[in-house]
C-alpha cells in the first residue's frame, strides 16, 4: 500500500514535470513568434520605406541625385520650407509659451474650453484647415477687397503657407509645456511675486529655466511637423513652382510627372531631416530623464 | 497699540464654498501668531489674502495702518514661506536668498553681505552653493525662511512650515524658528492644523473653523477658557458626555440634557480613598482599559455608564483592568446655547469647607 502511494506520487511528479516542460517550450515558441512578428512589422512599415527612398533616389546614380537636389525649383522649395518652418516655430514658441502660462498659472472662466480649443488643430483634418484659410482670406472673403487694395496676398502666396503651418503645428509646444508647468505648480512664481518680482522677471528668471527642456522638446516636435506639413499647405499654396511650392508639394509634383528619381531624391532630404530630428529628440529625452533622475536621488 | 496687520470684515468665496466669513482680527507688532484650524477652515486663504496672492471679495486688509487690498504682493513688505518651500530649483542656496534683493536692485556688496549674514543665521554657510535638491527637507525649510527674510520684510507669513518634516526634526525646527523669530522681533503669522505646534510655538493663537474666526487668545487662554463648543472640542483631548449633571458635584437644578467635554487632565484616578485628595467629591468607577504612553499611563474608566479618560503617573501603583477605583472629576467644559464655559466640581468646595 505504502509503496503504491509513493509510486503514484512519483508518477504524478513526473507527469507534472513533463507538462511544465511542454508549457515552457510553447512559451518560448510564442515569445519568438511575437518577436518575429514585431520585427517584421517594423521592417516592412518603417525601415523598408526608408531604404527604398534612398535606393530610388540613387537609382540613376549620384549625378542625377545631386542634379535633382540642386535644380532651381527644388532649391526654392527647400528655402520656402525652411522659411515657413522657422517662422511657424518662432510664432508657436510665443503662442505656446503664452497659452501654457495662461492655462497653468491662472484661473479664469472658460479655461477648460480654451484648453480643448488649443487641441483643435490636432483633431481637425489639415485639408479642412486649408479650406478654412481660403474662406477667410480668399475671393469669397469679405476682407478680400481690402487685402487687394493693400496689395497683400495671403492665399496662394507665402503668408498663407506660413499661416497654415502655424495652425497645424499650434498645439505641439503648448501640449508639451502644460504638463510640465502644471507639475511644477505656481508656488515658485508666487514666491518670486512676494519678493517684488514683476511678471517679466518672474517669467525670465523663474518659469523659463524650469521649463527649458520641455520647451526644446516641443520645438523639436513642432519643427518636424512643420517641415512635413502637406494637406493644409497644399490647399492654400496654389502649387506655383518656384514661388509657393514647399518640399512636400514639390515631391508630389515630381512624382505626378513620373520623375521618380527626382521625387525620391528630394524626399531623401526630408527623410534625412526627420532622422536628424529623431536623434535630437532622443538626446533631449535622455537629458530630461537624467535630470529627473538626479532630482529623484536627492529628493524627499 | 497699533496693529501691524488687521483684517476687517473679510469675505471670500470660491464658487459656492465660503472660505472666509466675516473674518476680523488684529495682530500686534512683534507677535508670533498661530492660525490654527482643521483643513478647509480657511486659514491658508487668510494667509494668502494678507500676502496679496488672493483677493478678498469684500473687506479691508491693513498692514501698518495702510489699506493694502490693491497693492501687489511684492509691495506689501511681507515675506512668505510656502508649504512646499517653493525654492527656485535651478538656483543655489545663495542665489535663492539673493533673489529678492536682486529684484529690488540692491548693490552687489550689500547683497553679498546680507546673503552671508542669512546663511550664517540658518547655519548653512557650508551649503551656500548647493541646489535645493541636494538639501534635506529641514535645510530647505530654513533656506525658504532665509529667502523670505532677505528683503527685510515687516511681516513674515508661513504656510504650514513644518508639515513636510518628519517628527524628530520638526520638534527641533519649531524651537529654532520660535527662537529666531523672537530674536529678530519680526511680526509673524504661521498656519498650522496641528494644535501641539500652535500651542508650543505661538504667542497668540487664532482658531478658524468654516471660514470664521472662533477664538483668539494666548495658548493658555484657549486651552483653559474655550469660548465656543468648537474650540472646546478641537483643542486638547476631548471626551464627550451627553449629560454631565449625572456626575457628583455637577448636579444642576434645571431639567434637560447638559452636554459637556471632560479632558483627561480634568480627571484624577485613585486606587482607594487614600490616593485621592478629596474622596467625598469622587465617583466610583471601573477600569476598562489601560494604555502605556511612555511617560504616563492612559486609563479608560467607566463611570455611570460612560467611559472617561485620565492620565496616571507611572510612579503610582498600576491599575488593573476591571478594578474598582475612585474617580475625581475636577471640572467639566459645558456648552449650551453655543457657548462654552468651565464648570467646577461643587462637592470639592463643600469638602474643603467641612474640613
Amino acid at each position: 500500500m505504502a509503496v503504491s502511494v509513493t509510486r503514484n506520487r512519483f508518477l504524478s511528479a513526473d507527469f507534472e514535470a513533463k507538462q511544465q516542460r511542454t508549457s515552457v517550450s510553447s512559451e518560448i515558441f510564442v515569445k519568438w513568434l511575437l518577436i518575429f512578428l514585431g520585427a517584421a512589422f517594423l521592417f516592412v512599415m518603417l525601415i523598408l520605406p526608408l531604404v527604398l527612398v534612398g535606393f530610388e533616389a540613387l537609382a540613376k546614380g549620384w549625378d542625377a541625385y545631386l542634379a535633382a537636389l540642386t535644380e532651381p525649383f527644388a532649391r526654392k522649395a527647400f528655402l520656402l520650407t525652411a522659411e515657413a518652418t522657422v517662422i511657424a516655430v518662432l510664432l508657436n514658441v510665443v503662442f505656446g509659451l503664452a497659452s501654457a502660462w495662461l492655462l497653468t498659472k491662472f484661473d479664469f472662466r472658460g479655461k477648460a474650453v480654451l484648453g480643448s480649443l488649443i487641441d483643435l488643430p490636432f483633431a481637425i483634418s489639415p485639408v479642412v484647415a486649408g479650406l478654412f484659410f481660403i474662406m477667410l482670406f480668399g475671393r469669397m472673403s469679405p476682407i478680400y477687397q481690402t487685402l487687394q487694395d493693400l496689395h497683400v496676398a495671403v492665399v496662394f502666396a507665402v503668408p498663407g503657407i506660413i499661416l497654415a503651418t502655424v495652425f497645424v503645428t499650434f498645439p505641439f509646444i503648448t501640449r508639451e509645456l502644460v504638463p510640465v508647468m502644471e507639475a511644477q505648480g505656481r508656488s515658485e512664481e508666487e514666491a518670486a511675486a512676494t519678493m517684488g518680482a514683476g511678471g517679466w522677471t518672474i517669467f525670465r528668471r523663474v518659469t523659463l529655466p524650469n521649463i527649458k527642456w520641455g520647451l526644446i522638446y516641443g520645438i523639436i516636435l513642432c519643427t518636424a511637423r512643420a517641415m512635413g506639413e502637406f494637406g493644409a499647405v497644399s490647399v492654400v499654396s496654389g502649387h506655383i513652382r518656384g514661388k509657393t511650392n514647399t518640399l512636400p508639394l514639390h515631391i508630389e509634383i515630381l512624382y505626378n510627372e513620373y520623375n521618380f528619381t527626382a521625387a525620391f531624391a528630394v524626399a531623401s532630404i526630408l527623410v534625412f531631416l526627420a532622422i536628424l530630428i529623431l536623434v535630437l529628440r532622443n538626446l533631449v529625452e535622455w537629458k530630461l530623464e537624467r535630470k529627473s533622475e538626479r532630482s529623484g536621488n536627492h529628493g524627499l | 497699540m497699533a496693529y501691524e496687520v488687521e483684517l476687517r470684515n473679510i469675505d471670500k468665496h470660491y464658487g459656492d464654498f465660503k472660505a472666509s466669513d466675516h473674518v476680523n482680527f488684529g495682530v500686534n507688532r512683534g507677535r508670533l501668531i498661530g492660525l490654527l484650524g482643521p483643513s478647509g477652515s480657511g486659514k491658508t486663504t487668510i494667509l494668502r489674502m494678507i500676502a496679496g496672492l488672493e483677493r478678498p471679495d469684500s473687506g479691508d486688509i491693513l498692514i501698518d495702518g495702510q489699506r493694502v487690498n490693491n497693492l501687489a504682493p511684492g509691495k506689501r513688505g511681507i515675506g512668505f514661506v510656502f508649504q512646499n518651500y517653493a525654492l527656485f530649483r535651478h538656483m543655489t542656496v545663495r542665489e535663492n536668498i539673493a533673489f529678492g534683493l536682486k529684484v529690488q536692485k540692491e548693490g552687489k556688496q550689500k547683497i553679498r553681505s546680507r546673503v552671508d549674514e542669512l546663511t550664517h543665521l540658518i547655519g548653512l554657510d557650508k551649503f551656500a552653493d548647493r541646489y535645493p535638491m541636494q538639501l534635506s527637507v529641514g535645510q530647505r525649510q530654513r533656506v525658504a525662511f532665509a529667502r523670505a527674510l532677505a528683503p527685510s520684510p515687516r511681516l513674515l507669513l508661513l504656510d504650514e512650515p513644518f508639515a513636510a518634516i518628519d517628527a524628530k526634526v520638526r520638534k527641533e525646527l519649531r524651537g529654532w524658528l520660535r527662537e529666531t523669530i523672537h530674536k529678530l522681533g519680526i511680526t509673524s503669522i504661521f498656519v498650522t492644523h496641528d494644535q501641539d505646534e500652535a500651542v508650543e510655538v505661538a504667542d497668540d493663537i487664532i482658531i478658524t473653523n468654516k471660514g470664521r474666526v472662533e477664538q483668539t487668545g494666548t495658548p493658555a487662554e484657549i486651552y483653559q477658557l474655550p469660548r465656543t463648543p468648537f474650540v472646546a472640542d478641537f483643542i486638547g483631548e476631548s471626551v464627550h458626555v451627553p449629560d454631565y449633571t449625572v456626575f457628583k458635584g455637577f448636579e444642576a437644578g434645571e431639567d434637560g440634557a447638559h452636554p459637556g467635554i471632560i479632558r483627561p487632565e480634568f480627571v484624577e484616578i485613585g486606587l482607594n480613598d487614600k490616593e485621592i485628595a478629596m474622596p467625598l467629591a469622587a465617583e466610583h468607577g471601573i477600569v476598562r482599559a489601560t494604555y502605556f504612553r511612555g511617560s504616563s499611563v492612559e486609563a479608560h474608566v467607566e463611570v455611570k455608564g460612560q467611559i472617561l479618560k485620565a492620565g496616571r503617573s507611572l510612579e503610582k501603583p498600576p491599575l488593573q483592568e476591571g478594578a474598582e477605583v475612585r474617580v475625581l472629576i475636577h471640572r467639566i467644559l459645558s456648552f449650551g446655547d453655543g457657548k462654552a464655559e468651565t464648570v467646577e466640581n461643587k462637592s470639592k468646595r463643600k469638602e474643603s469647607v467641612v474640613i
